[in-house]
């Protein structure tokens, strides 16, 4: 990795890029919240930022600490109860794209927040749960999912679908009668999954700068496969850097992002 | 009509132990004086319910109040883990703590099949995932109109609701606004209602997007300024996030939380 960006920063930067402008993205707070921000701050100022707490059109100017930061009210163009954001915003499809981390992710897509090891009664590890994530995966025309790759994170088949992607192939989303397209693209701090129209199943499209098929095979639990045309992205520019890092800065620091 | 009663007394009057107690409040308003409250008053076997436990439940269940634990997302918020949680589903520490796992959709369904004094909700949920497996209170159910198979979810009705709002009027009309989550919802949908204010006012002004509870609708009002730290009340207070980050260190290990719990909580009586 270059000195002069960390890898987290060029996922961010990668992520940002994904969303476009004049479209409307749920946001889970940490790391899709700080790439959200980043993109309305960057290329797509019109982008229509929903988070869960019922703020619809979030303008905040730093990064937001939780779902329910205040600063998420206080710039929002509508503030609206729980039970509206997902029955009348989320569940009908009025929402673009779903913006979403984890814990695990296979390789059709699915995602675990749930738990980990021993069984769901008697976990090895007891993660937060669901939150608003199934509906999300469902019901957003597409989902986009940032989550840093490793073995123990990128796995053949997640312990507990939380969130649904793809199941176990093509087909599935169609047979359960999910109306969103599910995860179009995953973005880690290595490159860029994306699923195989056929199979479903993620593949390697993209690699950030400096980073290697090696390392992506590495720092994956099942046979990655990579794409025929596998491209190099492009490193972050100065302006979407330090446009991050002012986000980052105006926030008080960097603060850790496990949560879904 | 609702009584002014000061958190003491309402909390003594209104839970029980045993009952099934829903503390509401998403990330903003999070009612953490009567959490501590029914701490002080030693209340055990409740069945806690919450979209989000957030700290204020980790401090409940680590102190031995609840057996169980309706929820939806069960972490600390921008930090990570809720570790007394985790403690009891992971090694039954104090006790063992039954859970009953959903959606927020599936939760905020369930408070509005409650309020709407009907026996489920209906929305397209839960599809593809683990969850219905494990939660038995997730159902498929046929559209009788189109035949869609869609997901129920059975009304949520809490013995008692607690919430936090930033005024009341002398009579106990309550007024809330910022980010109001589910809280209209969870305590028209409660047997008994308990709402603790920043402040108790002669008339209240309207304010944007607020939420007014009228007083026939709650139960009881007590004063409890500042009674939401460390999450907060719009108007009144910000968040305490460094709290948020402090609680971490604080409830990973059970000596630590205890001590903590004793000096301010048990040991710090609340004039109210």
């Amino acid at each position: 990795m270059s000195a002069e960006w960390t890898a987290d920063e060029m996922m961010t930067v990668a992520a940002a890029r994904q969303l476009r402008d004049d479209t409307a993205c749920f946001v889970g707070i940490g790391l899709p919240s700080t790439a959200a921000n980043l993109a309305r701050a960057t290329h797509a100022p019109r982008l229509v930022l929903i988070y869960e707490s019922g703020c619809l059109g979030a303008k905040p100017d730093r990064l937001p600490l939780s779902i329910g930061d205040g600063i998420l009210a206080d710039t929002a163009d509508a503030v609206v109860s729980v039970p509206e954001v997902f029955n009348y915003w989320l569940q009908p499809g009025n929402i673009d794209v779903g913006f979403l981390g984890g814990a695990q992710l296979d390789r059709y897509g699915n995602i675990n927040t749930t738990t980990i090891g021993g069984d769901y009664r008697d976990p090895k590890v007891r993660l937060p749960g669901a939150g608003g994530a199934p509906e999300i995966a469902a019901s957003c025309r597409e989902v986009i999912v940032i989550m840093r790759q490793s073995p123990r994170t990128f796995v053949e088949r997640v312990d507990f679908v939380t969130s649904f992607g793809y199941g176990t192939g093509s087909g599935d989303r169609e047979r359960l009668g999910l109306r969103g397209a599910g995860p179009q693209v995953v973005i880690t701090d290595l490159g860029i999954l994306r699923p195989e129209p056929s199979s479903r199943e993620l593949v390697l499209t993209e690699l950030h700068p400096g980073a290697t098929v090696e390392q992506a095979r590495a720092a994956t639990g099942w046979q990655l496969r990579v794409a025929d045309d596998l491209r190099t992205g492009e490193p972050p520019t100065g302006s979407e850097l330090s446009v991050l890092r002012a986000l980052k800065a105006a926030t008080g620091g960097n603060r850790s992002a496990s949560n879904a | 009509m609702a009584e002014i009663v000061s958190l003491a007394e309402g909390v003594a009057e209104l839970v029980n132990d045993g009952d099934t107690v829903a503390l509401e409040g998403f990330t903003h308003l999070i009612p953490f004086a009567a959490g501590h409250e029914i701490v002080r008053q030693r209340r055990r076997d409740l069945e806690l319910v919450r979209m989000t436990p957030d700290v204020v439940y980790d401090q409940l269940i680590g102190m031995g109040c609840a057996r169980r634990l309706v929820f939806s997302w069960g972490g600390n918020p921008g930090v990570g883990s809720l570790h007394r949680f985790r403690d009891a589903v992971e090694r039954g520490w104090p006790t063992p703590l039954e859970i009953e796992e959903h959606s927020h959709a599936g939760m905020a369904n369930r408070y509005v099949a409650g309020a709407s004094g009907l026996p489920f909700a209906v929305l397209r949920g839960y599809t593809g995932t683990d969850l219905p497996r494990h939660t038995p209170t997730i159902k498929p159910i046929t559209c009788p109109f189109t035949g869609e198979v869609l997901t129920a979810v059975p009304a949520l009705n809490p013995d008692v609701t607690i919430v936090h709002a930033q005024r009341a009027d002398r009579t106990g009309n309550v007024q809330m606004w910022g980010i109001t989550g589910v809280q209209k919802e969870a305590v028209l949908a409660a047997k008994r209602s308990l709402v603790t204010v920043e402040e108790i006012v002669d008339s209240l002004e309207p304010m944007p997007t607020q939420v007014v509870l009228p007083t026939w609708a709650v139960s009881a009002v007590a004063l409890a300024p500042g009674g939401s730290h460390p999450s907060y009340a719009q108007g009144y207070s910000v968040r305490d996030n460094d709290f948020y980050q402090a609680w971490d260190a604080i409830s990973r290990d059970r000596d630590t939380f205890t001590t903590w719990m004793r000096e301010h909580v048990l040991d710090a009586r609340r004039d109210a």
